[in-house]
Order: C-alpha cells, then sequence, then structure tokens
C-alpha cells in the first residue's frame, strides 16, 4: 500500500498541460449503425489528467463516440466508423492495431454495474491474470489490494474477498468495476453513465473517486447529468443530433456558452 | 340417426342460442348496449352454454354408458341355457350377435335364435339413437329457454362466462395430471405384485439378470433370475458413451452459434442441428445397427481389436450424435441469455474473444449447461429404439465398449413383445423396470429443472 500513497503524493498537483499535445486526439469521426449515420464529423482532443465529461440529449451520439475511443463498437456488426483518432500518436483505427492491447490501455467502466459471476478478488484479477501483469500471487495480491484501495472499497471488502462480486450493493459494484479497471493499469479510462444506476449516496462516491482518479489517469465521462458534468470535469463536450456542437472548458460551457443549442440544453430548453 | 347427425345438431342448436341470446340482451337494454352490464355476445355465449354444455355432457355420458346397457340387455333377452354360459363363451356368443348385426362374418352358423338376437341388438341400438337424441335435443332446448328467461340487463354474463371458461382450463390441466398420475399408479401396482414374486433385494442388488421362468419342472436354463443391476449398468454405460459424444459437440457447436457464428450462419445452422431432433429414432436405430456397427467392427477386425457386432460403442456413438441438438439447442439458448454487459466487460479490460468465453460466459452460463447436459441424460437413458436394434440383448456386466451390453428399455420391449401371460414374474418384471428407470429420469429431471431455473433467477 506504500507505494500507491506515494503514487498519489507524487502526482497531487497535476498539469494542465494546456500546451502539451492532446492525449487523445479525434478527427472527422463519423459512424454509421448500417445506412445510419450516427456521428457527423467529430473533431475533439481529450488532455492528459483531466476530466473530459461529454454532454447532450439522449440518443446525441456521446456513448456511440465514447465507445470508437476503445473500438467497443467493433463488437456491433453494422457499426462503421470512418475518420481518425490518435492515442498517443498512434492511430487507433490503423490496421496493425491489436484492440485486446488498445482496451488494455483504455480501460472501459459501463453504465450498469456488471461483476463477473466471480469473487470479488477474481472480478479485480481477471485483467491482470489475462494480461500477466504478475508474476506471481503475492504480486497479484498486491495489484487486487492496491486497485480496491484506489476505489475506496478496500475497506469494506477486505474480509469477504472470496464472496461473489454480485452480491455486492449496486454502488459497491461499480466501484468493484473501476477496480477491475484499474487493476489493468490502463491510461484512459471511459466512463459510460457510471453512476446512472445508483443512488446519490453511492453516486457521490464515485465523483469523488473520479476526482481522485484522474491524478492518474485520464478521464472520459459521458453523462446525462449537468451538475455531475460541472462537479467532476475539466472539459466538457456538448453533442446533439450526432455532431459536436460546443466543447471548451466546463466553466465556461456552462456559464458562458458560445452556441445557442448549448444555452438551450444547460437551460433546460431541449433534451 | 347417425351420431354425427345429433352432434350437429346440437352445435346448431348452440350457435342460435348464441345469437339468441345476443338479440335478447339488446332487446332486454331497448338497444343500448352500454345498459347491458356486460358486453352483448357475453349473454350469448352464456346462452349457447346453457343449451351446449348440459346436452353434450350428456352426449358424452351416454355414450360412454350405452355399450353396458345394451349389452345387458341383450343378455337378459338371451335363452336362459345360453345366459349359464362362462364369462369367455358368453363374450364370444356376444361377439357373434353384434358382428352378425354389423353384418361381419361370424365364428358359427347363423341361425334363427342368432339372427333374432341380431335383430334384437340392432333395434337396441336404434331406440338408444332415438332417446339420445330426443333426450339432448330436449336438455338443449331447455337450457336456451331457461337461460334466456334470465337475461335482465343486470345479469352478470360475464363473469359466468369467465367462470366457465376457468373451469374448462383447469379441466384439461386435470386431464394431463390425471394420465401422469394414473401411469404411474398402474406402474406402482404392477410393481408391487411383481415384487410379491421376486424380493426387491434381489431386484435392485442382483447381477445376474435372466428372466425365462420355467414352464415345466425340468427345463434347462429357465432359472428365473431377475437382478437388475447388469440392465442398469448397461444403461448407464450406453448413456455415459452417448454423452461423452454428445456433451462436448453440443457444447461446441453452442458456443460456435452464440459466440462466433454471423447471424446469417445461425439462423441456418441451428435449425440445421436441430433436424437431427426431427430424424425418427428408428431411423437411427437401424443406421446404428446396418452402417455403424459393422464399420466398427470392420475398423475393429483391421486393428486386431475383437469388436461385437451389436456393441456398446456402436449404440451409444449413434445415441449421442441424436442428443446432440438438445445438448446444443439449449445451451446455445442459455449461453446467449448471458448478458452483452458482461461480455463489453471482459472485452473493455481487453480480453480476447476466447478468453472471454472461457473465463466469463461459461462461468456465467455453467447452470444451465449442466441443466441442459441432465435432461440429455434422462433422454439417453430413456431411448428405447436405437439400442433395441443395436445394442443386443445378453445382460452382462462389462464396462469393455466392444461387447455387447443391454438395457433397461431393451429388456422391457423384450419382455412384453409376442405372447405373454399377464400374471408371469416374467412380464411383470417390466412394471417394475419401468418403475426404476422413471424414477431414475425423474429425479434427474427434477435436478435439472432446479439447476435452470436457480440460473434463471440470477439475471432476470
Amino acid at each position: 500500500m506504500q507505494a500507491a500513497n506515494t503514487v498519489l503524493i507524487e502526482e497531487a498537483e497535476p498539469a494542465t498541460h494546456t500546451n502539451a499535445p492532446p492525449k487523445v486526439s479525434a478527427r472527422d469521426v463519423c459512424v454509421y449503425y448500417g445506412d445510419k449515420q450516427a456521428l457527423f464529423d467529430v473533431d475533439l482532443d481529450i488532455h492528459a489528467h483531466q476530466v473530459t465529461a461529454l454532454i447532450g440529449p439522449s440518443g446525441c451520439g456521446k456513448s456511440t463516440f465514447l465507445r470508437c475511443l476503445n473500438r467497443m463498437n467493433d463488437t456491433i456488426d453494422i457499426c462503421r466508423v470512418e475518420g481518425r483518432i490518435v492515442i498517443d500518436d498512434e492511430d487507433i483505427y490503423a490496421r496493425h492495431v491489436d484492440v485486446v492491447h488498445l482496451r488494455a490501455r483504455v480501460g472501459m467502466v459501463f453504465q450498469k454495474p456488471n461483476p463477473f459471476p466471480k469473487s470479488i478478488y477474481d472480478n479485480v484479477a481477471y485483467g491482470p491474470r489475462i494480461h500477466g501483469l504478475a508474476s506471481g500471487k503475492d504480486e497479484l495480491d498486491d495489484i487486487v489490494e492496491t486497485s480496491l484501495r484506489r476505489a475506496g472499497l478496500w475497506d469494506e471488502v477486505k474480509d469477504r474477498a472470496a464472496e461473489p462480486g454480485t452480491g455486492l450493493s449496486g454502488g459497491q459494484q461499480q466501484r468493484l468495476c473501476i477496480a477491475r479497471a484499474i487493476a489493468v493499469q490502463p491510461e484512459v479510462i471511459l466512463m459510460d453513465e457510471p453512476c446512472s444506476a445508483l443512488d446519490p449516496i453511492a453516486t457521490a462516491r464515485i465523483e469523488e473517486l473520479i476526482d481522485e482518479l484522474r491524478e492518474q489517469f485520464t478521464i472520459v465521462i459521458v453523462t446525462h447529468s449537468m451538475q455531475q458534468a460541472a462537479r467532476v470535469s475539466q472539459k466538457t463536450a456538448f453533442f446533439h443530433l450526432g455532431v459536436l456542437v460546443e466543447e471548451g472548458d466546463t466553466e465556461q460551457i456552462f456559464t458562458t456558452p458560445k452556441d445557442d443549442r448549448t444555452q438551450a440544453y444547460i437551460t433546460g430548453r431541449i433534451g | 340417426m347417425s351420431l354425427s347427425l345429433i352432434l350437429g345438431t346440437l352445435s346448431i342448436l348452440t350457435a342460435i342460442g348464441f345469437y339468441m341470446g345476443r338479440s335478447r340482451a339488446l332487446v332486454s337494454a331497448d338497444g343500448d348496449s352500454h345498459r347491458l352490464h356486460s358486453r352483448p355476445h357475453y349473454y350469448g355465449y352464456y346462452v349457447a352454454i346453457w343449451c351446449g354444455l348440459p346436452s353434450i355432457m350428456f352426449f358424452g355420458l351416454w355414450l360412454a354408458f350405452e355399450p353396458n346397457i345394451v349389452t345387458s340387455l341383450l343378455i337378459d333377452s338371451l335363452p336362459a341355457a345360453q345366459q349359464q354360459l362362462g364369462d369367455a363363451e358368453l363374450g364370444l356368443l356376444l361377439n357373434d350377435i353384434r358382428n352378425l348385426a354389423r353384418g361381419d362374418v361370424t365364428s358359427r352358423e347363423a341361425g334363427p335364435e342368432l339372427m333374432a338376437a341380431a335383430g334384437y341388438y340392432n333395434s337396441l341400438l336404434q331406440t338408444s339413437k332415438l332417446v339420445l337424441a330426443a333426450i339432448a335435443a330436449t336438455l338443449a332446448v331447455a337450457g336456451i329457454t331457461f337461460a334466456r328467461t334470465r337475461i335482465v340487463p343486470e345479469m352478470r354474463a360475464r363473469n359466468f362466462v369467465e367462470k366457465v371458461t376457468m373451469a374448462a382450463l383447469v379441466v384439461c390441466s386435470t386431464i394431463a395430471i390425471l394420465t401422469t398420475i394414473g401411469i404411474v399408479i398402474s406402474l406402482l401396482f404392477e410393481s408391487i405384485r411383481f415384487f410379491q414374486k421376486v424380493s426387491p433385494i434381489d431386484f435392485l442388488f442382483g447381477l445376474e439378470w435372466s428372466p425365462q421362468t420355467a414352464l415345466r419342472k425340468d427345463q434347462v436354463g429357465a432359472t428365473g433370475l431377475f437382478g437388475a443391476v447388469p440392465l442398469l449398468a448397461g444403461t448407464m454405460f450406453i448413456s455415459l458413451i452417448a454423452m461423452c459424444v454428445a456433451a462436448p459437440v453440443g457444447l461446441l457447436a453452442a458456443i460456435y452459434m452464440s459466440e462466433y457464428a454471423s447471424p446469417r450462419v445461425r439462423a441456418w445452422v441451428k435449425p440445421a442441428l436441430e433436424i437431427l431432433a426431427g430424424i425418427p429414432t428408428v431411423v437411427y436405430g437401424f443406421f446404428a445397427a446396418l452402417t455403424v456397427a459393422p464399420f466398427l467392427r470392420g475398423t475393429g477386425a483391421d486393428l486386431g481389436v475383437d469388436i461385437s457386432s451389436e456393441s456398446a460403442l456402436a449404440a451409444g456413438a449413434v445415441m449421442g450424435i441424436m442428443i446432440i441438438p438438445f445438448v446444443s439447442s439449449l445451451s446455445d439458448d442459455v449461453i446467449r441469455a448471458v448478458p452483452q454487459s458482461l461480455r463489453e466487460g471482459s472485452y473493455g479490460l481487453g480480453a480476447t474473444q476466447s478468453e472471454t468465453i472461457k473465463q466469463v460466459i461459461i462461468p456465467a452460463a455453467l447452470p444451465g449447461i449442466v441443466g441442459s447436459l441432465l435432461l440429455a441424460v434422462s433422454r439417453a437413458i430413456g431411448e428405447t429404439m436405437i439400442v433395441v436394434m443395436a445394442a443386443g440383448l445378453a445382460a452382462k456386466l462389462t464396462i469393455n465398449p466392444f461387447e455387447a451390453v443391454t438395457t433397461v428399455t431393451v429388456q422391457i420391449v423384450t419382455l412384453l413383445v409376442g405372447d405373454q401371460e399377464f400374471d408371469s414374474a416374467k412380464t411383470l418384471a417390466a412394471f417394475a423396470l419401468g418403475l426404476m428407470l422413471f424414477c431414475v429420469t425423474l429425479v434427474l429431471n427434477v435436478i435439472a429443472l432446479t439447476v435452470v431455473n436457480k440460473y434463471r433467477e440470477q439475471y432476470d
């Protein structure tokens, strides 16, 4: 546990890197489901150690865009992605890229908590095991403990790590899923409405956690709740009808939006 | 007057009753259907039920009791000498009278007495039909009249109709349940008769099966040994071989269909596999006996292994092929029931498809897969035709798959085929074996269904 704390202290002051190259850079991204176009020429830069919130009304394409970033859309047969998405100078849709490696670098937390029907320990150890991140039992134990601690779940489950993950409460399950994602040591974590199935108290826990995690990871979060976007994110991107309408610093988006549609959405007139 | 004519008349009366009831209801409400408690057609059904139900029930009861009544009337009419005949001879005589009345061939000279009896029999039947028609029609008309007089706007016709409908549903489900109970009870009682002749201990734990009982005291080789162990062992052995074929093939096919196949391929492959389940088992039987068994024997001879032409291997392998669709179809369903979110969660961690299947999908679907395997086993245990044709008759206690073994079902068939006396231990043994088989498959099915249901609760 010493190690994790040191890391936290070292990165306690995350740089905003405004001049540094973006961690993720999307250009002219179009997505089609069959004949239907879901995203139109999205250009968006996502910076390291920041939380970027994607907001917009239902069906606006924000989740679709999120799922492009770890090529999760590949699992949908009729889905087609055009354009260029670069993570650390590497085009993730290039032919030689292995989605398995990509998804190890870009972790994901889903809308509904989806722990595997395994023990709490095995849920967290799943990723490290398949990627061979631990060379022995002790090292694996360390990874599991560190991940659970970082997800703020360790104290609640340390005595029952052998019990099934499905037996936890909804909020605990979602934190388990976050622990599971960070156990693989990704660079970017995608969160698809991670709090929509949770009660306000569990939501507050997760939001706190997101704020802590950005010290180590780059986080992209899709949310329906504008308050949540305002609370946890540094950058916000507003999608409407498959188009990226406006993006910028969260404060600017919520106080002085440039586009009328953004203004209308955040004041509750559309969506 | 033919029965179909009576039935047709009753149906027409019922239909008329429906329209009369409906119009009567409308008239009673001065043509304003909103004043009625129920929609007008419920009043129609109300009258139709009063018209049709009692008369058709009477019709059925009459037909059920008519033969007995007519026969006893016929016997009363016979000369006293013939009434004194024994049951068997009287039965023959009555049979002849009936045949003569129908114009069929008789076993004796048709004398004037016989002719008279046949004429009387025919006239009895005629009268019976007429009486039946008269009473049924009266009941129907009375039903219409009674029901019509009861129609007032406030009458709750819908509630009545719904109650009758529910009663009909209850009767239907009861018929299925009662039939099952009846079969089990008959098995039970015949088995008890068997166990009065042969001790249950010998039956359940005896290692020798040789059901030929001696007809004469000095007969050779007719020991009458009823040890069911070799049969049960044979059944289990063949089922095991079948599962060795069906479990891996069915499971892997299910994994392919549910996880890898594109929807178009799946739309073809799944029905194609299910065709296997549609092949009559007798076809599998001669396929096993005429194609697979000789092939195995020939291959064995080439390799220097002695394989009997009725081997457990041939029967088990073909049976395994037969139950592949049970395993694959059910497993495919349970694998597809695993939530997509689990797959995405695993992919999202950088797992490959095969890692996801092995470590997430299969463990999640395992209870359902086990359930499907158990259902397949109980299917294999009860399977008859393939083993009758391909597995052999000799009750041998062996674990050599190249030898012939026999199964419980095969022995039941051989015990009951041909001319049998139904009070010997030999024939009664079939019921005991049937009961045993029933118990084994029942337990397996209960376990399988419990396991499957437990799995369902987890995700719904």
